[in-house]
């Protein structure tokens, strides 16, 4: 084992000692991609209460891991994970474990907005008419504006609904991205860099958004901004050469790291 | 000496003066010496090109309307050197004549039938060789003058690169013009021959007309045909076979085909499958007619008669059809695969994130956003269909009738065509003319379709760039 992965594991218990309910547990991650180690022995845990931010320099594994959390890497053939990833308790890697139903459970948001070529309306409804949540059209009216008003969107789009969802603003597309999201009833939400393509209004909604959202789900975040870590996540991670450096509160890890790596990273000397 | 020869005294003229050229442009070089001083602008290769192309591209020309101009001069020669009661009094008579004389020239033909020609053939030699000698002066003089002309030009401050590129875009440009202009050509053709056609025939009795029967009386005293040019069951036996029965299996077969390479075809697998099924599409029609003749239509006349459905025949739409949408199959397959691979992988991942299944993925999400490339892949490949001759001149009947029972025997407008206009005709009747009538449709329809095709893919890939 390293001496990066020992690092982790030592700082991975004072996430347990706090009075929160763990939603997912993660124990010695390790991701290949054919012959190449993409990320090596990651342990983590992910509540409801905290929202967890992944931080660090591009290709450092942190995306790979957020994809693990629900098995997005099976659409990547040549990829093969090895570790430990429960959910309430349950292998989601297990032979049992249907990755349907794992992700309508843990929902995620990408990097850039991906609204299906619908309306407004149609993209929220997706999940439900798959999972089949909702048994009259008033139900799912229902769902829509519920998860709507959930993502700060219904005011801006409850007079379009019938519109195209890719005709909306960057910002209003990620939102109705998050609304989709959350019309499933998901249990984690996972964002991968759900503001770097948008502009600084939009982010600070997306932020908002994010921090109402909080103790309703487990939320996980990457981002590539240090700010943001810092504003919306109560625990961060930092991810360097697939290895996780340091992990702990995000006040600690901003204004003390234990790490030097952590530390140059913070203050900008590389990444 | 033949007019080759002339080309290739040329082609070593140009060489000639490339070397000249090159050799000047190399004086140029302020490290050779003579001028020194300023950088000279283009290198000597540039200087050798642009001489070359000075003496062959005129000469070229020249040579081009020579070797039209010729012909001409040397019938006219054979004619006016006969005396004038040999004279030929018709076209007819003049065109055998010059014939003779020509074959009795090159020794094709041992004697002629006309005494006038035989007298005439040392005076087409004679002309001959005068005419030909007459090309390579004037193309030589030409070549040298302009040769001349350009070598004068050179300096070291000529722009003979740009000049150089100036040309050679010249050509490109002339090169592409040629297949615009052929199709042009075409259109034309088809047009004029067809307004032949629609002075003896209504183009309302044609395009609206029921009965198709294009036999016409050669002599007055013949009995029976008078012919009938509704082109109406000529039309639907077209889109019967190759817009319905078809598409119906190239849809379906294509679609899915394309959608298993694309969404579950192992890496492996899709490399083998997919140049396999393009395969498909490089076999000679004629093949597929074969195929369709021989095999799936005696099957098809046997099963019909087996289950016992009326108006079977052995050589039946179905047969046709089939067969053809089997040859459309990659069609179909290679746009919607096209297509789908230019759906984002974001919005796949998007959709599969949701818990959605790869299949749900495939229907909610992934056809409907490649639905124009998809529909536009379509349109082609009926394009296609309805052009299609060798299946349906092999596998389709003759008779022209208009039923949807795909057991019977129907028509199409490429089989008609086809039957119109091989063998002995005379190109001045309605019934051939009609050939030409019935392309012109076929080129409109097909046109109209590649159009509506091209501009829905075309629409539909902004949407994602």
């Amino acid at each position: 084992m390293t001496e990066m992965a020992t690092n982790a594991q030592t700082v991975t218990p004072s996430a347990a000692t706090d009075a929160v309910t763990t939603k997912m547990t993660a124990r010695d991650v390790s991701v290949f991609y054919g012959a190449k180690q993409a990320l090596k022995s990651v342990s983590i845990d992910v509540s409801r209460e905290n929202v967890v931010a992944f931080i660090g320099p591009s290709g450092c594994g942190k995306s790979t891991f957020l994809r693990c959390l629900n098995r997005m890497n099976d659409t990547v053939a040549s990829a093969r994970v090895e570790g430990e990833i429960k959910l309430d308790g349950e292998d989601i890697y297990s032979a049992q474990m249907d990755v349907v139903q794992l992700r309508a459970r843990v929902g995620m948001v990408f990097q850039k907005p991906n609204p299906f070529p619908k309306s407004i309306y149609e993209n929220v409804a997706y999940g439900p008419r798959i999972h089949g949540l909702a048994k009259t059209r008033a139900d799912m009216d229902n769902i829509v504006e519920g998860s709507l008003r959930r993502a700060g969107l219904w005011e801006e789009a409850k007079d379009r609904l019938q519109e195209s969802g890719t005709a909306m603003s960057g910002g209003q597309q990620q939102r109705l991205c998050i609304a989709r999201a959350i019309a499933v009833d998901p249990e984690v939400i996972l964002m991968d860099e759900p503001c770097s393509a948008l502009d600084p209004i939009a982010t600070a909604k997306i932020e908002e958004l994010i921090d109402d959202l909080r103790g309703k789900y487990a939320i996980v975040i990457v981002t590539h901004n240090m700010q943001q870590a810092a504003r919306v996540s109560q625990k961060t991670a930092f991810f360097h050469l697939g290895t996780m450096v340091e992990y702990g509160d995000t006040s600690t890890i901003f204004t003390n790291p234990t790490e030097p790596r952590t530390k140059d990273y913070i203050t900008g000397r590389y990444g | 000496m033949s007019l080759s020869v002339i080309f290739l005294i040329i082609l070593g003229l140009g060489a000639v003066a490339f070397f000249a050229g090159r050799a000047r442009g190399n004086l140029f070089d302020p490290a050779v010496g003579a001028a020194a001083g300023e950088r000279p602008h283009s290198r000597p290769v540039y200087h050798g090109w642009y001489v070359a192309l000075a003496a062959i591209l005129p000469a070229l020309l020249l040579l081009t309307a020579w070797s039209f101009m010729q012909p001409r001069l040397l019938d006219a020669g054979i004619v006016a050197s006969m005396p004038a009661a040999d004279q030929p009094k018709t076209q007819i008579d003049r065109d055998a004549i010059i014939d003779e004389v020509k074959g009795l020239a090159s020794g094709e033909l041992q004697d002629a039938f006309n005494p006038a020609s035989k007298a005439a053939v040392p005076v087409y030699e004679a002309a001959r060789q005068r005419l030909t000698l007459g090309a390579l002066v004037a193309a030589v003089m030409i070549g040298l003058a302009g040769a001349g002309w350009a070598y004068t030009r050179l300096r070291p401050d000529f722009r003979a690169r740009t000049r150089v590129e100036r040309i050679v875009m010249g050509i490109l440009i002339a090169a592409s013009l040629i297949a615009v202009l052929t199709t042009f050509g075409i259109v034309l053709s088809l047009l004029f021959e067809s307004l032949r056609f629609f002075k003896t025939v209504s183009p309302i009795e044609f395009l609206f007309g029921t009965q198709w029967s294009p036999q016409t009386a050669i002599r007055a005293d013949q009995a029976g045909s008078s012919g009938a040019f509704g082109a109406v069951p000529l039309f639907w036996g077209t889109i019967f076979i190759g817009a319905i029965i078809a598409m119906a299996v190239a849809i379906p077969f294509g679609l899915m085909s394309a959608i298993w390479l694309t969404q579950y075809a192992p890496a492996k697998l899709r490399s083998v499958l997919k140049p396999l099924l393009e395969i498909l599409a490089g076999v000679p029609t004629v093949v597929y007619g074969f195929f369709a003749a021989l095999t799936v239509a005696p099957a098809l006349r046997d099963f019909a008669f087996a289950v016992g459905i009326p108006g079977a025949s052995s050589e039946s739409a179905l047969a046709a059809g089939l067969v053809m949408g089997v040859m459309i199959i990659p069609f179909v397959s290679s746009m919607a695969d096209d297509s789908m691979a230019a759906v984002p992988q974001a919005m796949r991942d998007g959709s599969l994130a949701m818990g959605a299944t790869p299949s749900e993925t495939i229907k909610r999400v992934l056809v409907p956003a490649a639905l124009p490339g998809i529909v536009g892949g379509v349109l082609l490949a009926v394009s296609r269909a309805i052009g299609e001759t060798m299946i349906v001149v092999m596998a389709a009947g003759l008779a022209a009738n208009m039923t949807a029972n795909p057991f019977a025997t129907v028509t199409t407008v490429t089989t008609q065509i086809v039957t119109l206009l091989t063998g002995d005709q005379e190109f001045d009747s309605p019934k051939t003319l009609s050939a030409f009538a019935l392309g012109l449709v076929l080129f409109v329809v097909t046109l109209i379709l590649n159009i509506v095709a091209l501009r829905v893919v075309k629409k539909y890939r902004e949407a994602y760039e």
